[in-house]
């Protein structure tokens, strides 16, 4: 009989990595479902998927610091004006005021930093809830883009010629050469934000897996109570966890501003909820406790394979891929609690 | 001092405060501006309506007070927010067009023929609200999903869905009543009207019936309430029902006010000021005690916030800067800390003049 007992409490707790599973698996029907569907489009090159990964770099940077907030138990909701926020301080500080990329960069990182702080603050030390802090902070970060400037920015060759060469640096693979039309044979790339958004997802699962300030933020979402009596800092942990979702928003909003070369205030609106649904769809539990970068990275992956799905499609309407994710994130949210009522009734 | 401290404790307290901050920047503004310094609430009859900064005010605050009741009892009963009412009021507005313009007018050669009466349009929003309601209400209640979460889902989906409904096109309703809910019965505007009768209606349900008190007990302690022998999920479940029918009522009246439905536009970010409405009443975001009355003026003061901004020269686009700002500071005041921290500085001053009392005697 035990041994049987044991399987069973095995597989129990291990309903959160079976949500996981789920989500890869529902990766590759998905692709492979496009492939088939679309194979005649392109579909099936190496280089489709590449781009996936190309133009949603910064979404994964910010489902990466979404991720650690959630696990908190809280809810960034800002990502996405900052993001804006980003993009408008590069395009604007590269154009009009004339100072180099890398000096831009760093502004950019030091601005989600400073951000982070303020909002870390309000949330771990003024204990107002993580909602309210990041609307406001959604709202401020919108506003200061609209006071830097409500134009459409563009960055080019003219504004600023380092940044135009990292954008447009193409990284070639040696293996899965297509030929073209033209008959030459063409290799598919990937770009340097790529780089970066990967670098950072293998960071912070280390981070989260390795270090006493991942663990601990298992420790705080999962309950605040006895992470204080375990001698944890509650409140330094929450602060760090909004420090870290600003900083990696903005390395972000730098990837974003890399795949886009463009400014304006209504830019990577309602990429907040992009992020949100990565996040919940990879398995993250927004009561906290429980999530994984991983399954945040292939939720933004599935993200990004119904939109360019619908945009291989062609006919349908541009609403689609909102509705689409939209269902699927009420999916896995009713499989998620489903799969909490499992496990208490067990109890 | 023991008065003061009374008039400070009490729930009305907050919002009457900002109200009074606003009317005085208001009124400072005008008295620069070389005005007189009643210029604000100077309300007159002109082309047969009533004028005024106070009525805009309370014209163009009448979408987020009506959806400020919804949002005060979802807070209350379910601890948790419903941030879909901005879409759900787009999707509404998008459906009730759509009903009596016909279906996406310029697709269609002879959309009159589809057109549907006006009343089937404006039944159909309320329905579509109280069906968008009813979902996220049995997600959260039935299901036990985070609120926020659960209404994540129409926050991103009901916009969508609009747009599809009005085939990506902004779908005018050529009715000329349908101008009515958005305008102006004899003098008077009608959203202040509706607005008014919504509030009525719903402050009189809570106050004749139990139902305010079961909502406040369900938010306190859900097991407790149903251990006493209330329906717990069904208390919740009917608050976002209502919650959805509100928005379904602000999505007509936002959509009257410019006869079309722009899917887009209509109620974008108006779940914030309806939270914000909520935040200001002196309401706990963590449900429990509820005060339906601070809401609706916490509605009107962020209305007023945003007027007063746009008259004194800051662009739509800049002025969240400022909300943002003003918003951090009400509810830093609010935050536990830092009144626990106010009250240990009042504790220590009363203690020093209690001292020097006992000095001097």
């Amino acid at each position: 009989m035990k041994p049987a007992n044991a399987l069973k409490d095995r597989k129990s707790i291990n309903g959160n990595t079976l949500l996981l599973l789920i989500t890869i698996v529902l990766f590759f029907l998905l692709y492979a479902g496009g492939c088939i569907a679309f194979a005649d489009k392109g579909f099936t090159n190496l280089q489709t998927f590449l781009n996936l990964l190309i133009s949603n770099a910064g979404l994964i940077c910010v489902a990466c610091g979404m991720t650690c907030v959630m696990l908190t138990g809280g809810i960034d909701i800002s990502v996405g004006s900052l993001v804006a926020l980003d993009c408008m301080l590069l395009a604007y500080g590269t154009g009009t005021w004339g100072m180099s990329a890398p000096v831009m960069c760093l502004m950019v990182l030091g601005v989600g930093l400073l951000f982070g702080l303020v909002q870390g603050f309000c949330v771990g030390y003024l204990q107002i809830q993580p909602f309210i802090v990041t609307m406001a902070g959604m709202f401020f970060a919108r506003g200061m883009t609209a006071v830097i400037s409500t134009d459409q920015l563009s960055i080019t060759a003219e504004t600023s010629q380092t940044f135009y060469d990292w954008a447009n640096f193409r990284i070639y693979l040696p293996f899965g050469g297509v030929v073209n039309r033209a008959g030459k044979l063409v290799m598919p790339y990937f770009r340097i934000g790529v780089v970066v958004a990967i670098l950072v997802l293998i960071v912070i699962f280390l981070v989260l897996r390795y270090t006493k300030f991942g663990r601990s933020l298992y420790a705080v979402g999962g309950s605040e109570q006895s992470a204080a009596m375990m001698g944890l800092d509650v409140k330094k942990t929450k602060l760090k966890a909004y420090v870290l979702s600003s900083f990696l928003c903005s390395i972000g909003g730098i990837c974003y501003c890399l795949n886009t070369q463009s400014a304006s205030v209504s830019q990577a609106t309602g990429l907040e909820m992009s992020a949100i649904a990565s996040s919940v769809i990879g398995g993250t539990l927004l009561t906290g406790g429980v999530g994984n970068v991983i399954g945040s990275f292939f939720g933004v992956l599935i993200n990004g394979t119904i939109s360019s799905i619908v945009q291989t499609h062609g006919k349908l309407a541009s609403s689609w891929p909102n509705i689409l994710t939209a269902a699927l994130l009420c999916f896995f949210i009713v499989l998620q609690s489903i799969f909490a009522f499992l496990k208490e009734k067990k109890k | 001092m023991l008065k003061g401290k009374k008039l400070t404790q009490q729930q009305l307290f907050l919002p009457l405060v900002c109200v009074l901050l606003v009317l005085a920047v208001n009124v400072v503004y005008d008295i620069s501006q070389g005005n007189p310094f009643y210029n604000f609430f100077i309300t007159h009859i002109e082309n047969g309506v009533l004028q005024g900064r106070l009525i805009t005010i309370l014209n163009r605050g009448s979408e987020v007070a009506i959806l400020a009741i919804g949002m005060t009892l979802v807070v209350s009963a379910s601890a948790g927010t419903d941030i879909s009412v901005g879409s759900v009021m787009s999707l509404c507005a998008s459906f009730c067009c759509m009903l009596i313009a016909g279906y996406g007018v310029s697709s269609v050669e002879n959309a009159s023929e589809f057109a549907m009466p006006m009343i089937v349009g404006l039944l159909g929003a309320l329905l579509m609200g109280c069906l968008c309601g009813a979902f996220n209400g049995a997600l959260v209640a039935y299901l036990n999903i985070q609120p926020m979460v659960a209404t994540l889902i129409l926050w991103s989906a009901a916009r969508a869905i609009g747009l599809l409904l009005c085939n990506n096109l902004i779908v005018y309703v050529r009715t000329e009543e349908y101008g009515v809910f958005g305008g102006y019965i004899g003098f008077m505007p009608t959203p202040i009207i509706i607005a008014i009768a919504c509030i009525a209606v719903v402050s009189l349900v809570l106050k004749k019936t139990a139902m305010g008190m079961y909502i406040q007990s369900v938010g306190i302690n859900k097991r407790a309430s149903r251990i006493a022998g209330l329906n717990s999920k069904r208390i919740i479940f009917a608050c976002y029902l209502l919650c959805g029918l509100c928005a379904g009522i602000a999505g007509i009246v936002n959509s009257s006010r410019i006869t079309s439905a722009d899917s887009n536009n209509i109620g974008l970010n108006m779940e914030l000021d309806a939270i914000l409405a909520v935040a200001l009443g002196g309401n706990s975001l963590g449900g429990g005690r509820f005060n339906l009355a601070g809401s609706i003026i916490g509605a009107y003061t962020i209305q007023a916030i945003t007027t007063t901004m746009y008259n004194l020269g800051i662009s739509s686009a800049q002025a969240p800067v400022f909300k943002a700002i003003v918003v951090i500071v009400i509810v830093a005041i609010q935050a536990p800390p830092v009144k626990a921290r106010f009250e240990k500085l009042r504790a220590v001053k009363e203690e020093s003049t209690q001292k020097k009392e006992v000095a001097k005697v």
